[in-house]
């Protein structure tokens, strides 16, 4: 419902990432592109899996800026994508708002986990941030997004951050959150946030899940694991802050194993 | 139209079972989040501009006779969590068969016959009001007053708050209602025309977490 203008003047960047199966058990990366201030490296990987690490090269994004990342698992490949540091979304020097769009494709026989750093809500910024899944019907996924409403003692910036994810086409999860200076009321109360500065969620994607969903639990009511349609499950958290958001998020997903 | 229609059915004494449920209130008392009038409007104002307006957006759009089955997965999309995919489906069926008594309609009978186990709440609520002859801003604020006035009953009942404080609760929301109830309808309208993926998605995460918490307390006073 809410638009973002993006400013003439601010940086648009891309990075895309096509992860393929090598034929010999392995994951080759025929595809792996970045520019401006989004760098990916290949790190190195274990087993079949192959490792790719964004790499910040600047600040931001910032107010104006457009930034998206395509990463795609083809049928048999093994991907991990993580961050370098967390991505910190800042002011920019007009008052437009930055976006953030993301969109993950998974093969059959395909795992991808995303799991970048967290993303830091600056004072005064404005962040529109996507986050698209689509998951074939016999694709893996653990996606791992984490927020956090301001730097140390900071008021937070505005954060809107919606995160769908479709297997086989069919929409399981569609869910936005928002927050900060000017999101809608009661965002910080007792049916939001409460307080908290840390929030994340971890979608996870299992085939087994379709037959066997994990039952839906809940860590010292500041986390929930809550099985969805079809083969996935997600956990949310709310935190004090973002160290303790991680253990949780850590805490629940040992549980699903 | 019949406004009079409006009345009977978001009158709380409606028999549709909304009563038994404090709309995730019991979950915010017990863990100390709600404790006075200013907290719980803290509470509805956040559920109003989150499952409220996705609720609302879902009901208006099946009172202009949008896809049942469409919004009934839009609605499990948004509904993380199981307790309350569970509560809004046992909600649906109650407030089905009050409906259907009290509006019998052939469109009515076609929607409880897709959904034996119930379909989610909102779109009941906007099938009924169309069978009563309301319109899609009828059954936005129907949906929207059902979502905070539940909970402030609740929390007369839960915290023993004065009656009066939890009414004027309700009536300092009245803007903000007035505001989401327009915007739904304007959303129901491009759902008519492009479809279930236009609906809002807006979430409260400590109401998915809460309510698991309650549906896992042994004790309580409300179902959800």
């Amino acid at each position: 419902m809410d638009r973002v203008t993006t400013a003439p003047g601010g940086v648009r960047a891309s990075a895309r990432v096509l992860a393929r199966c090598d034929g010999r058990g392995g994951t080759v990366l025929p595809v792996l592109e970045g520019e401006g201030p989004l760098a990916v490296r290949r790190t190195r990987g274990s087993g079949a899996e192959a490792r790719v690490m964004l790499v910040g090269a600047m600040s931001g994004p910032l107010g104006g800026d457009h930034f998206t990342v395509g990463v795609h698992a083809e049928r048999g490949a093994r991907l991990r994508v993580g961050s370098a540091a967390a991505t910190l979304a800042l002011p920019g020097q007009d008052e437009a708002g930055a976006r953030y769009d993301v969109r993950l494709t998974v093969d059959d026989d395909a795992e991808l986990c995303w799991v970048p750093e967290q993303l830091i809500s600056g004072g005064g910024s404005d962040l529109h941030v996507t986050t698209s899944v689509d998951l074939a019907a016999g694709a893996r996924l653990l996606l791992r997004e984490e927020q956090v409403l301001g730097r140390a003692g900071e008021e937070p910036g505005r954060l809107t951050s919606r995160l769908t994810v479709r297997i086989d086409g069919s929409c399981v999860l569609d869910q936005e959150l928002a927050c900060g200076p000017g999101a809608p009321g009661g965002w910080d109360g007792p049916a939001g946030l409460a307080g908290h500065r840390a929030v994340g969620q971890l979608v996870v994607v299992r085939p087994q899940f379709g037959d066997e969903p994990p039952a839906a639990r809940v860590f010292e009511e500041g986390a929930a694991v809550m099985p969805l349609g079809g083969s996935a499950a997600l956990v949310t958290a709310v935190a004090p802050d973002g160290l303790r958001l991680r253990r949780l998020l850590d805490a629940a997903l040992a549980t699903l194993d | 139209m019949s406004r009079a229609a409006l009345l009977v059915l978001a009158d709380g004494r409606f028999p549709a079972g909304g009563h038994a449920h404090s709309g995730g209130a019991e979950a915010a008392v017990r863990a100390g989040r709600v404790t006075d009038a200013a907290s719980l409007e803290a509470f509805c104002r956040g559920r109003l501009h989150t499952s409220g307006v996705v609720a609302a957006c879902v009901a208006a759009a099946a009172a202009l006779g949008a896809d049942p089955g469409d919004l009934d997965r839009a609605v499990d999309a948004r509904t993380p969590s199981p307790a309350l995919r569970a509560a809004g489906r046992r909600l649906g069926r109650q407030l089905m068969r009050a409906a259907r008594a009290t509006w019998p309609s052939p469109e009515l009978d076609a929607v409880a016959s897709l959904f034996p186990k119930g379909a989610h709440q909102p779109v009941v609520l906007g099938a009924a009001a169309r069978a009563a002859g309301l319109g899609a801003l009828d059954a936005a604020y129907c949906s929207l007053y059902e979502g905070v006035s539940g909970p402030a009953t609740a929390v007369v009942r839960l915290l023993g708050l004065d009656p009066f404080d939890a009414t004027g609760v309700l009536a300092r929301l009245a803007d903000d209602m007035d505001r989401v109830a327009r915007d739904a309808v304007e959303t129901a309208e491009r759902v008519v025309s492009d479809g279930v993926g236009v609906l809002p998605a807006r979430s409260a995460p400590l109401l998915e977490i809460g309510a698991e918490a309650h549906a896992a307390r042994a004790v309580r006073l409300f179902a959800s």
